[in-house]
């Protein structure tokens, strides 16, 4: 559901740029609210969340969809964790439809998906690598990297069962919003994808931005 | 019996809400068959030589542009390689998305597990059967990924909307796995997280263990899709890492 926000953004607390390839970690304590804003449009936030107090218990695909009984994510939609718990709530959504089915890209997996060459190129499972590498203090470990959220990425499922990759339906300007309910670890792997068109072929920056609990 | 599956050396069944786990090595087959028709089997997939290395549901659906699982589909790991392909299938639709029951669906649906009065008819959920499983080999609650759900067809609406049904469900369906890699499984027999029936299912599983035939050049599964090529490429050259 179009949801527009009511938030503005020289009110946040913190505005984060960041470029495709790279990623962000941080905490959103519970009653703070963040936007993820797709800057030049059909880019792919990969997120995965973590309890901030318990990262063994965090965001689980499987159960959020199966309790909302609908495969995608937008307004209204309840993030739950591993043990079933709501973590997130979607308060605002511009973009309409988020995907939670079609994972991260990974070099292991571009081999399969693409050709045995493209192994070594840069992919948002490496990212996540790199980011609990460099910052042990948050407790996440590669046990706790899992099936993600794939904000404004378009990966519709048909009746007869196929699931494809479509061109994006975000745009320049469009954002998601969402309020935690506890506190949470954000992990975000801007996506550096460059053979599918989840991100029209040309990764761009996202910007990051939270607001204090109203 | 396919032609894929050369010996059968092996068979047991499991009550409904029953958990286990095994290891099987590169070209062993595994049949699971539903005997009263409304099973639902969760399972896992574990490298056992390294076990961070585990089943990835979205690469698996990702890689051969699919929802639904059957014949010819195989099921990845998180690092490019199969663990197992699907050789045989009598139902054509098994799913990989909708977790496992939690205590609290099973209490709200058929009553509370209560071993006390109902001794191992108790109801059972793949949540804390899995647990179980995994605790046995220094796993916890981080290592469980999203699961397969055997005999469970769940469908999608235009609008996103997830359906179980329970239409094609009947007795003596039947699927059948040839492992690729050396695979630690872990399973349960408890019910399908979106399954209302009135009382909670009593189907046994027939588990059937035995040898694969050696995979000929034209194999289905390994052709059913180029990126199953390059996945049983990517088994190739772990199995050259290994030595074997």
């Amino acid at each position: 559901m179009l949801i527009t926000s009511k938030l503005e953004a020289e009110n946040a607390i913190c505005r984060e740029t960041v470029d495709a390839g790279d990623y962000y970690i941080g905490i959103v304590k519970a009653g703070e609210t963040f936007r993820i804003l797709d800057l030049e449009g059909n880019q792919a936030a990969d997120t995965l969340f973590f309890n901030a107090n318990n990262p063994t218990e965090r965001y689980s695909a499987v159960d959020t969809i199966r309790e909302q009984g609908n495969v995608y994510l937008t307004t209204g939609s309840q993030l739950r964790s591993n043990e079933n718990n709501i973590m997130l709530e979607i308060v605002a959504d511009t973009c309409g439809r988020h995907d939670t089915l079609g994972g991260a890209c990974a070099t292991e997996s571009n081999t399969v998906r693409y050709d045995l060459d493209k192994r070594c190129m840069h992919a948002c499972r490496d990212s996540w690598m790199l980011a609990i590498a460099e910052n042990p203090e948050y407790g996440v470990s590669k046990r706790d990297i899992s099936h993600n959220i794939n904000f404004f990425m378009n990966v519709p499922i048909t009746p007869e069962g196929g699931l494809t990759f479509e061109d994006g339906i975000s745009a320049p300007g469009k954002y998601v919003e969402l309020r935690a309910t506890m506190d949470v670890i954000v992990l975000i792997s801007n996506c550096p994808q460059l053979n599918n068109p989840c991100n029209g072929y040309n990764p761009t920056p996202v910007e990051y931005l939270v607001w204090s609990a109203a | 019996m396919s032609e894929m599956v050369r010996s059968i050396d092996y068979s047991t069944e499991l009550e409904s809400g029953s958990h286990w786990s095994l290891k099987l090595r590169r070209g062993s087959v595994m049949r699971l068959s539903d005997l009263g028709g409304d099973a639902n089997v969760g399972m896992l997939f574990y490298n056992s030589e390294n076990l961070l290395e585990r089943y990835n549901a979205p690469d698996t659906l990702k890689c051969q542009h699919t929802f639904k699982l059957s014949r010819g589909n195989c099921l990845y790991s998180d690092m490019g390689r199969i663990f197992a392909s699907i050789v045989d299938d009598s139902l054509g639709w098994h799913e990989t998305v909708s977790g496992n029951s939690h205590a609290e669906h099973v209490e709200a649906t058929w009553g509370a597990r209560d071993y006390q009065n109902d001794h191992n008819r108790w109801k059972q959920n793949g949540h804390d059967a899995f647990l179980v499983e995994l605790a046995k080999y220094g796993l916890g609650p981080a290592d469980l990924a999203a699961n397969l759900n055997w005999f469970s067809k769940v469908g999608v609406s235009e609008e996103g909307t997830m359906q179980l049904d329970t239409s094609a469900r009947d007795e003596g369906h039947h699927v059948t796995l040839r492992f690729e890699m050396d695979t630690l499984v872990l399973l349960h027999t408890c019910p399908h997280p979106l399954d209302k029936s009135p009382d909670y299912p009593q189907s046994k599983v027939r588990i059937e263990l035995g040898q694969a035939a050696p995979i000929a050049k034209d194999d289905y599964c390994m052709h059913y899709r180029p990126e199953n090529e390059r996945g049983f490429q990517n088994n190739d050259l772990y199995h050259i890492g290994l030595g074997v």
